[in-house]
């Protein structure tokens, strides 16, 4: 029964480029699909570890610049006499180049910033995105600093003499950010059920406690940081590959709070919860727009929004949602 | 060597203003436990507050610096009362996200209200600046140089002298117990956040001037103050003000000697170092403050 629930899902959403012939709604779907992935990418940390990460804006954009330039190819002094050059590479190539370059990222930062929680902890993540952000815009001569990366092929795959696909129209591309996004979900559900996943939800529950029963602390973490960058890498690379253009303005500051106004509207520490957060977030900035409202007072919703949830809402709509339900269905058996 | 002269003496002066915005962090959160993102809102604030009473009401210079404060004071005292006092007892993070939501409303509200142009206000000091042998500095850079030292003192005497500031180092080292002293503790956390406030606001309302005003001007402001703080000590005031001055000092340097576009990232790379080798900085005195 939930099987075929959840393949009928499935079907509906692979079905809507089929029949939503408005392209703009497309665009708006695939975008919100990409911060929909970043956002589950994020609860991971902040939903089963428990730790505030406010610099994941840093892997998004790691990716998205590493994918564009192995693809784009690039020609960069390290030093004055020294000269790295690299030819353009397959997009599917640059696509895992950049994949694996934010998880080891993720890795490098992990490594360093848990030897300090909380309050230090955030302080460290945002300090670690603010200068990549400088770096890209300063870098010109790797990153073409504020002239953005631009012409960024779009990802083509093809079997010699058999098929080629290149995923250049919209619903490619919505069809690519929707397997990624599967992808990612059910990697994140096979995570969480496993025993990593109960050693992590332990260490967030009590840290102490945890490691007194002998769960390696920073190792968990580690591993829940480097995954979690490593997705948050993919959605840059959908983004990058689909927008084809990449400027220092992805690593704004304003797209990690997105993320966890996302993850917390939606719940923290649930499966659906980012999804449920990143379908509001993500179709809300259109709408308002379509009601004539200026960014500027969208953002202002946004803020309200966000002071609102924690003060109502602090565990989010999906527990919340969940919760009125079993009240009202008394007699549903726990399965 | 007179280039290096040159580059302590611009560091001094802005250390001053860093030192300033510190200090408010770090009071807000040795008493509080709150990471207050809406610190570079105050700064903003305060510039803000500053062109208005420069540019469009035609107020004094000097008497527009304090209204600027006041007004921060006020925002700050109804941020606390509005938001803050029925979150008492939550964990940081839930305090955090919504010091971000207060954030990002305040800022964008800013941005409705005044555009996103940058606004330069006039000031009444001569244009030519005050020349000392091998170096120059303008009268504006001294006057902002001469009111952020004299706030601090004035901070550091309120928290040191006064009935108060004994109220409120109380409250930092163990909330409880002041609460059983007879401390009252939403007072003192409303108090701390307006004087917080306050003190953010005069470095906006003081670098206004010598900058321009713009929204997002206090985001940077924001994550220069927590560098400031991290370097000091959470809750150290002398820590604040040593942090601002070794922060400018960087920044300046670094610009100079490095590279000019990686003058704001000197600070994040400190945080970083500093919190690598002594996550509780360098002046840390875990149960006191003052």
């Amino acid at each position: 029964m939930k099987r075929a629930l959840t393949a009928l899902w499935l079907l509906f959403l692979a079905s809507i480029p089929l029949w939503l012939t408005d392209l703009y709604a497309l665009h708006v779907l695939i975008m919100t699909g990409i911060f929909i992935i970043a956002a589950m990418s994020l609860n991971l940390l902040l939903g089963y570890t428990g730790q505030l990460s406010l610099g994941h804006v840093a892997f998004f954009g790691i990716g998205a610049y590493a994918s564009s330039l192995v693809s784009l190819g690039f020609e960069v002094h390290l030093l004055p006499n020294w000269l790295v050059s690299l030819e353009p590479k397959p997009v599917w190539f640059a696509m895992l180049c950049g994949v694996v370059l934010a998880g080891l990222s993720g890795w490098v930062i992990g490594r360093i910033s848990f030897k300090v929680r909380g309050a230090y902890f955030v302080i460290v993540t945002v300090s670690f995105a603010e200068v990549v952000r400088l770096i890209a815009l300063n870098w010109v001569e790797l990153t073409q600093g504020p002239m953005a990366l631009n012409n960024i092929p779009a990802l083509r795959l093809a079997i010699p003499g058999v098929v080629e696909l290149a995923f250049l129209r919209k619903p490619a591309n919505y069809w690519l950010t929707l397997i990624v996004a599967v992808l990612c979900y059910v990697l994140i559900r096979r995570l969480v059920h496993s025993r990593a996943g109960r050693a992590m939800v332990a260490l967030r529950e009590n840290e102490a406690l945890a490691t007194s029963v002998g769960i390696d602390v920073t190792h968990y973490l580690v591993l829940a940081t480097v995954v979690s960058a490593a997705m948050a890498g993919a959605a840059g690379v959908l983004y990058a590959h689909y927008v084809r253009i990449v400027d220092p303005d992805v690593f704004l500051f304003i797209y990690t709070v997105t993320m966890v106004i996302m993850v917390i509207s939606g719940g923290k520490g649930t499966q659906a919860g980012p999804i449920v957060g990143g379908l509001i977030f993500g179709l809300l900035p259109d709408l308002l727009r379509a009601a004539a409202i200026k960014p500027e007072i969208q953002w202002v919703i946004y803020g309200v929004l966000m002071i609102l949830i924690v003060h109502f809402l602090p565990e989010g709509i999906v527990p919340a949602a969940r919760r009125w339900w079993q009240g009202r269905v008394p007699t549903a058996v726990i399965p | 060597m007179d280039q290096l002269l040159q580059h302590a003496l611009n560091a001094l002066i802005l250390g001053g203003t860093y030192a300033l915005l510190g200090i408010g962090l770090t009071l807000i959160f040795g008493i509080m436990r709150v990471v207050n993102f809406t610190h570079g809102e105050l700064y903003s604030f305060g510039a803000y507050m500053m062109f208005f009473c420069v540019m469009a009401i035609d107020v004094n210079f000097f008497v527009a610096l304090a209204l600027a404060v006041l007004a921060g004071i006020a925002l700050g005292a109804i941020l606390e009362i509005a938001l803050l006092r029925r979150l008492k007892g939550t964990d940081i993070d839930t305090t955090m996200l919504v010091m971000i939501g207060a954030w990002i409303a305040l800022q964008n509200l800013e941005q409705f209200t005044w555009s996103g142009v940058a606004k330069s206000i006039d000031t009444p000091f001569p244009s030519s600046p005050l020349v000392l042998g091998p170096v120059s500095v303008s009268w504006n850079r001294l006057f902002v140089f001469a009111v952020a030292a004299a706030l601090i003192a004035g901070s550091y005497a309120l928290i040191t002298l006064t009935k108060l500031g004994k109220a409120m180092r109380a409250t930092f080292q163990d909330r409880e117990t002041a609460l059983l002293m007879g401390v009252d503790i939403d007072f003192i956390h409303t108090a701390t956040f307006a004087l917080g406030s306050g003190l953010a606001a005069a470095a906006g309302a003081l670098l206004g001037p010598v900058f321009v005003v713009y929204p997002t001007m206090g985001d940077l402001a924001s994550l220069k103050a927590f560098a400031v703080v991290i370097l000091g000590g959470l809750g150290s005031i002398p820590g604040a003000t040593v942090g601002g001055f070794i922060l400018a000092f960087m920044e300046e340097l670094g610009a100079a000697y490095v590279s000019s576009g990686f003058r704001d990232g000197m600070g994040f790379l400190l945080i970083i170092a500093i919190l690598l080798v002594r996550p509780t900085g360098l002046f840390a005195q875990k149960e006191r403050i003052g």
